[in-house]
């Protein structure tokens, strides 16, 4: 079985998904289970002290037991915000390591800030966290966070919700094929062609939120991109034929043509 | 009395309390929470033992969607 590897586990499905901007918890459970996705993606933010405590959480709609929860760093912009984030999203998954680390440049492009990633990477990986980190598609820094012990190295494709689709495939490529840890493209895909066209790159898999959850329907598009990740897959360990530029070459006998 | 600033607001309570205490005052009981006091992590087997006092500063997080 193809089966995308972490840290050692295996999970079947090449699709990660984040669990923002649905309109509620049961869309965000039918777009996930229709995503196939095994990792999902969740924030940590402050409880709202006084709310209703009878309201349904998060961990009620997607049970920990059947998904594995990736907690990231989203909204922080230095590496000490990130690391305090990272060790109370430990605290509340009992423990769980498996993270995502995101440390934001400016909240107009949310461009990575590599230097606060790399440093933040670092003090992470020694406290035994298994870092999936988010960064820019510079094959330098991906190969420096691969370095430092990063279990999959995370590049975006284009700026976070942008649906901008790949905008530097070539930079993908040097990094795709530079690292020996998974290559997930984090942000940026729009649509189930950008997705597929990542995988066919030779990713390993494809991360995403707004492209399911900003559809007008969120459901079927989660459908859409488990196909696009699969087939994208399959194209890729198929072996594409090679481009011929200015030369057809017909697909029926040239032989036993009538009138010749 | 003690003031305390959870989760960036002033909240005042009447003595010296644990945070596990804290936790019920806030109707929190049962959540899946994790606790922050002044920068350090409280693991929740602690919770019973750990004290907060006047000027101590709390983070109390859960999980919520994100991308």
């Amino acid at each position: 079985m193809d089966s995308l590897v972490i840290a050692g586990r295996a999970y079947s499905s090449r699709l990660l998904v984040g669990t923002g901007k649905y309109k509620d918890f049961s869309e965000t459970r039918a777009a996930i289970d229709a995503s196939g996705a095994n990792i999902v993606t969740v924030a940590i933010r402050r409880t709202n002290i006084g709310q209703d405590p009878n309201q349904p959480s998060l961990l009620d709609a997607l049970p920990p037991s059947q998904f594995t929860y990736l907690p990231n760093t989203a909204g922080c912009y230095t590496a000490d915000d990130a690391i305090r984030t990272l060790r109370l999203a430990r605290e509340l998954l009992d423990g769980h390591s498996l993270v995502k680390l995101e440390v934001l440049g400016d909240p107009q492009s949310l461009y990575p800030n590599v230097v606060e990633t790399l440093r933040a990477a670092e003090v992470l990986v020694k406290d035994g966290f298994q870092v999936m980190v988010y960064t820019s598609d510079d094959p330098i820094v991906a190969r420096q966070l691969e370095d430092i012990g990063c279990v999959a190295v995370m590049p975006l494709a284009s700026l976070i919700g942008s649906g901008m689709g790949i905008l530097n495939p070539w930079n993908l490529q040097i990094i795709i094929d530079r690292l020996t840890v998974p290559v997930i493209v984090d942000a940026g895909v729009g649509t189930a062609s950008d997705a597929a066209i990542a995988m066919e790159l030779g990713c390993d898999a494809v991360l995403m939120n707004t492209a399911i959850a900003g559809a007008q329907q969120p459901v079927l598009m989660a459908s859409a991109m488990k196909k696009a990740v699969e087939a994208g897959r399959e194209a890729f360990l198929a072996g594409r034929m090679p481009k011929k530029v200015y030369q057809a070459s017909p697909s029926s006998p040239t032989t036993g043509i009538i009138g010749t | 009395m003690i003031n305390l600033r959870i989760n960036g607001q002033p909240r005042q309570f009447p003595a010296p309390l644990s945070i596990a205490d804290l936790v019920v005052a806030l109707d929190l009981a049962g959540k899946r929470i994790a606790v922050e006091k002044n920068g350090e992590i409280v693991p929740r087997s602690q919770h019973g033992n750990a004290r907060v006092a006047d000027g101590d500063q709390l983070e109390i997080v859960v999980a919520v969607g994100g991308g």
